[in-house]
């Protein structure tokens, strides 16, 4: 049996080559989101009319539907890490933290393929009727 | 390496008096939580009934918007509910925002003389707060024709 602590049995092996990876991600996703929420809250507080219609075309023009995509895509990022860290400081258990780092990732794969899929629908074949 | 329950711990959380830097960081996360759900999923069924067509768009409205005089009572109290949703999502969004914003000031090594880091803290929770209020008078005055 190993009786080292856990820091004496790592030190000196050198570092994994990603350590900072999770923490810049998270601060690159951020200033994206900075950028691309803010444009989103001034176009919702902008908006002619919220009549379906309206809405329908709004969202289908390329300067509003790419900024949309690139907003889900980015805030779904954004999630994964947060709520990754979320998970790792208040879930102990091995399995539980294995389940629910497995669980946030169908959540936010799912949810921003959902969101973008409907985005580029709408803005490739317009509104049904 | 078992774990032992009995191991003694650094002092926590109920020995510290509240400050804004304690409270700030601690609301950073729970409102992140809760744009990452509430929010995301507001906003997904937002896009998706504006994309499913009119229908959809008024079965939406029905729900979360206004369902009007002749709504159903499940429709009013859904009103009522997304209501307060909105409310906490724009709050968790300008707060989220504000404390995320200092975190990047923090994150090039600047402001962490007390001070300055307590000042600044307060200043995120009364600029959200402000933001929250005219979005929410904005709302009220344009689309519920309050005010």
């Amino acid at each position: 049996m190993d009786s080292r602590t856990y820091i004496g049995r790592v030190r000196g092996l050198g570092s994994a080559k990603h350590g900072g990876e999770h923490w810049l991600k998270q601060r690159l996703t951020a200033i994206g989101n900075v950028l691309l929420t803010t444009w989103f809250v001034l176009s919702l507080l902008m908006i002619p009319s919220f009549d379906h219609a309206a809405l329908a075309q709004w969202l289908s023009q390329p300067l509003v539907a790419v900024p949309m995509i690139l907003m889900i895509a980015n805030i779904f990022a954004h999630v994964r890490l947060g709520l990754q860290v979320l998970i790792e400081d208040y879930v102990h258990d091995d399995g539980l933290k294995f389940a629910t780092m497995t669980l946030l990732n169908f959540y936010v794969i799912a949810s921003a393929v959902f969101g973008i899929f409907v985005v580029a629908k709408l803005a490739f074949t317009g509104a049904p009727a | 390496m078992a774990k032992n329950p009995n191991r003694p711990l650094s002092p926590h959380l109920q020995v510290y008096r509240w400050s804004p830097q304690m409270a700030i960081s601690i609301f950073h996360r729970g409102t992140g939580f809760i744009l990452a759900t509430a929010g995301m999923m507001t906003l997904l069924w937002w896009l998706s009934a504006i994309g499913g067509g009119a229908e959809s768009y008024a079965t939406f409205e029905q729900y979360v918007i206004s369902a009007g005089a002749e709504g159903s009572g499940l429709q009013t109290v859904s009103n009522w509910f997304f209501r307060l949703v909105a409310l906490a999502v724009t709050f968790s969004f300008f707060q989220h925002l504000a404390s995320g914003l200092r975190h990047l000031v923090l994150d090039i090594g600047a402001g962490y003389e007390l001070k300055t880091n307590r000042t600044w803290a307060s200043v995120a929770f009364v600029a959200a707060f402000f933001a929250t209020a005219f979005v929410a008078l904005f709302v009220a005055s344009r689309f519920l024709g309050v005010l």
